[in-house]
């Protein structure tokens, strides 16, 4: 998609996000007006194919809207559901139901019983009380299935809901499945399409939001600092102020170069791909500790407060970062992908594996 | 002023990936044939003039000059493709390094002609190497405070004044000086002017700085009235603050600010793979992330760079976090790899000894992190 189509995105999509006002950008809970906004124009399946009954668009579009909801700490699962649910049905040749759709980022168990499929096990779903839909995976014998289920909204006899929240108080549900019929006909998931491909995809998109929740905090900051006045004058003009900030713009920057990156080599099926969204979320995540610590910082105790904004970005950083594998999990993935001396520069350099 | 400091990613073409290969398979040679030792900080360090002349051979060096000047017409990113090989190689570059990477575009940019055809298809053949003479004793990060000054006299200029830490000096061929020319210090900026000193010359002695390596790659360099002639003066009488400013962005902004010891990440690397153990492969594996991040804003500069967006803020940025990690990957092998760093020692207790040793200047050499990160507070526009 072009440039200028992405600004008409980006344009609509902030339009949406800043006219619901600021207030409710701190409770942490599913923000239903603007998903509303936001579905009734598409956005919440951009870069999912329209023939799978998406809005169409790329990766990069699809980006650029998850960007922007972390940006402005919207409470609205848009990488839960373009991101995952919508990409697992488009890759498994599945349309995409009505109403809200959500992934589960655990694999199911399937059995077959008068000719329908009969799911079982305990399933993470983000947002799941909010879903009509969820999509998950499903383990039946020798195959893998893709499936969709009811979600935690719906009616009695579907999945028993158990709810929680992160730490952001964003959503964070389990689905209990005892013999649950699918909603519709599955169908079997492609190659490569498994609970490894969904958290390599999940840290792709947290990758994008924890950016951009940081920018958020560096966006705040530099407000705060040029706006309050200490000891006679604007905290700007502390020099220990300045270096601060400095290396919190640094460390945005290194998150946002490296979601960006990821995104571009996604795209592009790089061979690299995969190095590089495993070095994003491990930027990003291990990045979250020193932007909110500085961010918060700079704010004083003004920032602690409820009333101010600055916590709903960072307590998603902290939440964010912990979701589909820490920076731990990352850093062991990539060990052991180039700890052979021939293939530790290669890797950085996008080539094989 | 912007709210934040955005660094697009770049992705490489496939020409680009092409150019790598044939860099490594020569680097490959070179190493089968022992003509180098991997090294860190070899950019800065090792200088061998034989191996600066293959790769002038090659078309290595001077690659973004107009064929007219002896260059090779190639755009920076493919330059940054060749810059980046070498580093990771811990290849012996020192000698053309400050004129391949700041000289020659400075002297293409400012020079005249007679100037141009003097030094840049020397410096492209990896056969004329330069010192850069800015710093002063009193001076430290504050380059404006030059006290050096040149006067009109008969035929050209009279230089008096000592320039520090002049990297190569001792075995350059020419240095580039910043002097003021005009005005008084309370005016910074204004009235100081770069002058290209010819070496060997009368008046002018060179000093070793030995550091606490045992090492010499610093010089303090002494102009006692030295008289050089009109055609020294680089561009423009009173435009050296612009031109230093120039300058600096293409110091600052290159891979070597973050890659100057992944020659002993390698290597360590090596060890972690033959050993599996569990805390050093997550360890190697944080590295690993921060480089690929590193590689990615460094790219993010080369290619502002190319395209003629003004670079400064961006390298300033990446120059702090790069050489920050630059210590992060010594701290992280000295702590982890069970080994005791050895001057001269083989492999790893070798590159470990002089990584160690020069990790003091990562944070100062190209502007102290202190003074770069008020540049990036500046482009935010809180100064």
């Amino acid at each position: 998609m072009s440039d200028d189509l992405r600004a008409e995105i980006r344009a609509a999509v902030t339009a949406i996000l800043r006219g619901r006002g600021e207030d409710r950008t701190r409770a942490g809970g599913f923000d239903h007006v603007v998903w509303k906004d936001l579905s009734e124009a598409g956005f919440h399946l951009v870069g999912v194919p329209e023939e799978a009954g998406g809005s169409g668009g790329d990766l990069r579009d699809l980006a650029e809207v998850t960007d922007l909801t972390a940006f402005h700490a919207a409470g609205v699962p848009v990488a839960e559901t373009a991101f995952l649910a919508g990409w697992l049905l488009a890759g498994a040749g599945l349309p995409v139901p009505g109403g809200l759709v959500v992934a589960s980022l655990d694999e199911a168990h399937g059995h077959w019983r008068d000719g329908a499929l009969r799911l079982s096990g305990r399933l993470r779903v983000p947002w799941a009380r909010h879903a009509d839909h969820v999509v998950t995976t499903a383990r039946c014998g020798q195959d893998r299935m893709v499936a969709v289920i009811p979600g935690g909204a719906r009616r009695p006899g579907g999945p028993r809901l158990v709810t929680a929240e992160n730490l952001a108080g964003e959503p964070r549900d389990v689905l209990v499945l005892e013999g649950v019929a699918a909603d519709q006909a599955p169908a079997a998931a492609p190659p490569g399409l498994d609970t490894a491909a969904l958290l390599t995809r999940g840290a792709l998109a947290r990758s994008v939001q924890l950016a951009a929740a940081a920018r958020a905090v560096l966006v705040s900051a530099r407000r705060h600092i040029t706006e309050r006045e200490q000891f006679g004058r604007p905290l700007a003009r502390f020099q220990a102020v300045q270096q601060h900030l400095a290396a919190l713009a640094a460390e945005v920057a290194a998150m946002q170069v490296s979601a960006e990156a990821a995104v571009a080599a996604v795209e592009h099926a790089d061979a690299g791909a995969g190095v590089a969204v495993a070095a994003a979320k491990a930027t990003t995540s291990a990045g979250a500790r020193h932007v909110a610590a500085i961010g918060h910082q700079l704010h004083g105790a003004l920032g602690y407060s409820s009333e101010h904004r600055l916590g709903a970005a960072t307590t998603r950083l902290w939440a964010w970062r912990e979701e589909f594998g820490n920076e731990s999990h990352w850093h062991d993935h990539l060990a052991a992908a180039g700890g052979d001396d021939g293939a530790w520069w290669p890797l950085l350099t996008g080539g094989a594996r | 002023m912007t709210a934040t400091i955005h660094l697009p990613p770049h992705r490489l073409s496939a020409a680009s990936q092409r150019l790598r290969d044939e860099v490594r398979g020569f680097l490959d040679d070179e190493l089968r044939a022992g003509a180098f030792v991997p090294r860190c900080d070899a950019w800065m360090s090792v200088a061998d003039p034989a191996f600066s002349r293959r790769l002038g051979a090659r078309g290595w060096i001077g690659m973004t000059l107009p064929s007219a000047y002896g260059g090779h017409d190639r755009s920076p990113l493919e330059r940054f493709v060749v810059t980046e090989e070498l580093l990771a190689a811990g290849a012996p570059v020192a000698a053309h390094w400050i004129a391949d990477r700041q000289m020659a575009p400075s002297i293409l940019r400012h020079g005249s002609k007679a100037q141009r055809q003097r030094y840049l298809p020397a410096i492209a053949r990896g056969e004329c190497y330069f010192a850069i003479g800015m710093s002063e004793p009193d001076a430290g990060s504050d380059l404006a405070s030059v006290r050096t000054r040149a006067r009109r006299v008969d035929g050209g200029w009279e230089i008096t004044g000592t320039k520090m830490w002049t990297t190569g000096a001792h075995f350059a061929h020419a240095i580039v000086v910043l002097a003021r020319t005009d005005g008084s210090p309370a005016d910074r900026h204004a009235g100081l002017s770069q002058f290209v000193v010819d070496l060997p010359a009368p008046g002018v002695e060179i000093r070793p700085i030995g550091t606490i390596d045992g090492e010499h790659h610093f010089n303090e360099v002494v102009f006692d009235a030295a008289v050089v002639g009109q055609d020294s003066l680089l561009g423009e009488r009173g435009a050296g603050w612009r031109q230093v400013t120039a300058e600096l962005a293409h110091e600052r902004s290159g891979p070597e600010r973050y890659m100057s010891t992944v020659p002993l990440l390698r290597a360590w690397a090596e060890q972690v793979r033959q050993r599996g153990d569990a805390v050093a492969e997550r360890e190697l594996g944080r590295l690993t992330a921060r480089a690929w991040t590193l590689r990615q804003m460094s790219l993010s500069v080369a290619a502002a760079l190319a395209e003629g967006r003004p670079p400064e803020i961006a390298a300033a940025l990446v120059k702090d976090l790069g050489s920050r990690f630059e210590g992060d990957v010594v701290e992280t092998v000295r702590r982890l790899a069970g080994i005791e760093p050895r001057r001269n020692g083989p492999g790893l207790e070798g590159l470990l000894a002089e990584a160690v040793l020069h990790s003091p200047v990562f944070t100062l050499r190209g502007g102290s992190n202190e003074i770069l990160r008020s540049v990036v507070a500046r482009g935010l526009g809180v100064r």
